[in-house]
């Protein structure tokens, strides 16, 4: 269950953020923009490699004394990063994996609409019910 | 009945109305009140009021109708409190005719004050007002000065039009959708071919809609005495549902029959959406990609956002492409919007594409009779190919006449003539050429349809394409028939572009080849092939070949200065995009949250 899930563009801006409300989002927002660093680190480690293999799923990108960022990247260099809460020991590589799939995957349906233009902030229902589904449940 | 209206409650200035103003005032405020469901509807206006107190007009419609008089929002406060409302409470009888005369003196453009009613004034112009009278008091030049502007609204009869801009308007402002973004600025609007087609089909059970649509129900009852206009509108509403892709509100526009069911898809609805599939997408079992279907869909004029998020719920598979009932379930959602429905959660289950298919499995027939060609409309309409067709010859007429390559058998025999005129030579004549390969080219859109129709075969030799144009046009000359060539021309334009040129060539052959078969009647079948005719060797047969050779030359000269028009066409939007482009790349980076 993550606590922040943001996209950001090739060029780093953000095309959706969303955190769980109970915390201050300006914190989250915060460590969503100083991942980007290590992400383009990581990206660039590849250096000469071809990228295709790259592997899409980034890992840990790094820890906080409260929350881990985890980090993803899809071949158009559109970015997803999450934060999740470092107590939920229970939550898996795996899962973080799958996650992320399912994030490129809504991603994808977006980009699908004609009426998107690449670069729009992504305000589709259908992504942002997924999002939720995937985010800590406030009650 | 003025002393009564200016005495029936002394809290205003006595109100001097005329006949015609009372008459207008009374009605609106009949329309108010009868929109409120607490008050008690007023009597028939002209009685006198003898309770002012116990009728009053509810201060929503209100409202609605003040901001339809498009004055500033100040300008409205005022009015509101000068005329008393605020002070009483509520919108008396009195009160809502100051108030209208203030209205038509701040539209006349006197300073709001209570001396401004003393004069002598217009009545007051509502753009979106819940009456016809309204409407037709009103200034019907503004309502159609931005009509007239829209490219592709079809040209309709005065009442009709008003009506539905009024209805449209009028809904907009009731229906509060959880969308953000209502639709553009009531000039904008475009007509209702649509809803009309509904509206025959829809009885009164929109009456029982939920709360939202209430405020529809004033407009239903007056919709009723002036339904002598939509009564005798069906013929046109058949014809309106094939038109351009205007979808506007009317009386009785809803998205179905059913009004606890504003998703199911009628069968004349569907038809249409057909229709307009054909158009974009000849195959109806292929798709239709997302730009087409994205520059189709913004000509409705609904927000991005809102067309994103119908394409959202239409597009099942999430491809990127719309088969024909996706088309349709988005069609059928952009319609239900643009009629003021809010946009459901989830796609409804008469919208799911399965079900489409399953509920609707007639047109697909249809669809595999017409697959060869590229647009079609159905079968009854043939006598409006010609007139259609005849539109085409028509210069001035900016729209491209893709409709008219409507694909009948009949017209197959013009697809061959259209090849041959294209090679510049008048060759085999009409009859050949009827029996030549019939379904030839889905590409090549049939050119005018039999002779039969032809009006005057009797032209002279020295006829000009432009007199046999004329002729022909006159032939079936309905008014309706027009309508489906504008309505198609719109989203056909691409396509249909290179095909006009084509067109060009076949009426002026296909006139050529009319006078003279009908002048060399034996010579006909050779009067195409240069050769045969010099074999042939007969003076009629000679005198027909050289008209014809006449005729073709004109189609030639015309043809080039098309070719050359369209050459200036295609710069200009070269131009255009090219601008586009810069800005768009301009914008780009600056789109950060």
């Amino acid at each position: 269950m993550a606590v922040c899930v943001a996209v950001i563009a090739k060029e780093n801006y953000p095309l959706y953020i969303r955190s769980s409300p109970t915390e201050n989002e300006l914190k989250f927002h915060y460590m969503v923009h100083t991942s980007l660093d290590v992400v383009d680190e990581k990206i660039s480690a590849m250096g000469k490699a071809l990228v295709d293999q790259r592997e899409l799923y980034l890992g840990l990108l790094y820890p906080t004394e409260d929350h881990k960022v985890y980090g993803y990247v899809t071949n158009s260099k559109v970015k997803f990063v999450m934060v999740v809460d470092s107590s939920n020991t229970a939550l898996r590589d795996n899962e973080i994996r799958s996650m992320f799939r399912k994030l490129h995957s809504s991603y994808t349906d977006v980009m699908c609409n004609p009426f998107y233009n690449p670069g729009d902030r992504i305000q589709s229902r259908a992504f942002d019910s997924m999002v939720t589904s995937m985010m800590v449940q406030v009650c | 009945m003025e002393a009564a209206a200016g005495g029936g409650c002394g809290s205003g200035p006595p109100l001097l109305l005329s006949e015609g103003e009372q008459q207008c005032y009374s009605e609106l405020f009949a329309r108010c009140a009868g929109a409120a469901g607490g008050g008690p509807v007023s009597g028939p206006p002209e009685a006198g009021r003898a309770v002012p107190g116990a009728v009053t007009a509810a201060a929503g419609t209100v409202a609605d109708l003040f901001r339809a008089s498009q004055l500033p929002a100040e300008t409205l406060h005022q009015i509101t409190e000068l005329c008393g409302a605020k002070r009483v409470g509520y919108f008396g009888p009195t009160q809502f005719y100051i108030a209208l005369k203030l209205i038509a003196a701040a539209q006349s453009g006197l300073p709001v004050r209570i001396e401004s009613i003393k004069c002598e004034l217009p009545l007051p112009r509502f753009m979106m007002s819940k009456t016809d009278a309204e409407i037709r008091f009103g200034n019907p030049a503004e309502l159609h000065g931005p009509k007239a502007q829209i490219p592709y609204s079809v040209t309709e009869k005065n009442t009709f039009k008003r009506m539905d801009d009024e209805d449209k308007q009028e809904t907009q402002s009731p229906t509060m959708s959880p969308l953000a973004s209502p639709p553009s600025s009531p000039p904008h609007y475009q007509r209702v071919p649509l809803s009309h087609g509904y509206s025959k089909l829809r009885s009164s059970t929109e009456q029982m809609h939920p709360a939202p649509y209430e405020a529809r129900q004033p407009l239903v009852q007056p919709e009723g005495p002036s339904s002598g206009a939509p009564g005798a509108k069906p013929p046109r509403h058949q014809a309106s549902l094939i038109r351009s892709f205007s979808v506007e509100r009317e009386p009785h526009d809803n998205s179905s029959n059913y009004p606890e069911e504003p998703w199911r898809i009628t069968e004349e609805q569907r038809e249409y959406y057909i229709n307009q599939f054909r158009s974009l997408q000849p195959d109806p079992s292929s798709f239709i990609s997302g730009s087409v279907a994205k520059n189709f869909f913004t000509k409705s004029k609904l927000s991005i956002p809102e067309l994103s998020y119908i394409w959202e719920l239409s597009d099942a598979d999430c491809d990127g492409a719309l088969t024909l009932p996706e088309f349709c379930a988005a069609f059928h959602l952009i319609v239900a919007r643009k009629n003021g429905y809010p946009l459901p959660e989830g796609l409804p289950p008469t919208l799911q594409p399965e079900y489409l298919q399953a509920a609707f499995p007639k047109p697909k027939r249809e669809c595999t009779l017409f697959d060869s060609y590229s647009e079609s409309m159905p079968a009854n309409q043939q006598p409006r190919d010609l007139n259609r067709m005849e539109k085409l010859s028509i210069k001035d007429m900016a729209d491209f006449p893709v409709p008219a390559q409507d694909v009948t058998s009949d017209d197959k025999q013009e697809q061959n003539k259209a090849r041959l005129a294209l090679k510049s030579t008048v060759d085999e004549a009409l009859p050949k050429d009827m029996s030549e390969d019939p379904a030839t080219k889905s590409g090549l859109l049939p050119p005018p349809p039999a002779l039969p129709p032809r009006p005057c075969p009797s032209q002279s030799e020295q006829a000009s394409e432009a007199e046999i144009h004329p002729q022909l046009n006159r032939a079936p000359s309905q008014a309706a028939d027009s309508s489906p060539t504008k309505k198609d021309t719109p989203y056909s334009q691409p396509p249909s572009k290179p095909i006009r040129r084509k067109f060009r060539p076949e009426n002026s052959a296909t006139e050529n080849q009319e006078p003279s078969s009908t002048v060399g009647g034996p010579a006909s079948a050779a009067t195409g092939k240069p050769h045969t005719a010099v074999q042939k060797q007969s003076s009629k047969q000679k005198k027909a070949i050289q008209t014809a050779i006449r005729k073709n030359k004109e189609a030639n000269a015309v043809l080039a200065r098309l070719n050359s028009e369209l050459q200036q066409q295609l710069k200009e939007v070269h131009q255009e995009r090219i601008a586009l482009e810069n800005q768009l790349e301009q914008l780009r980076p600056v789109t950060v949250l």
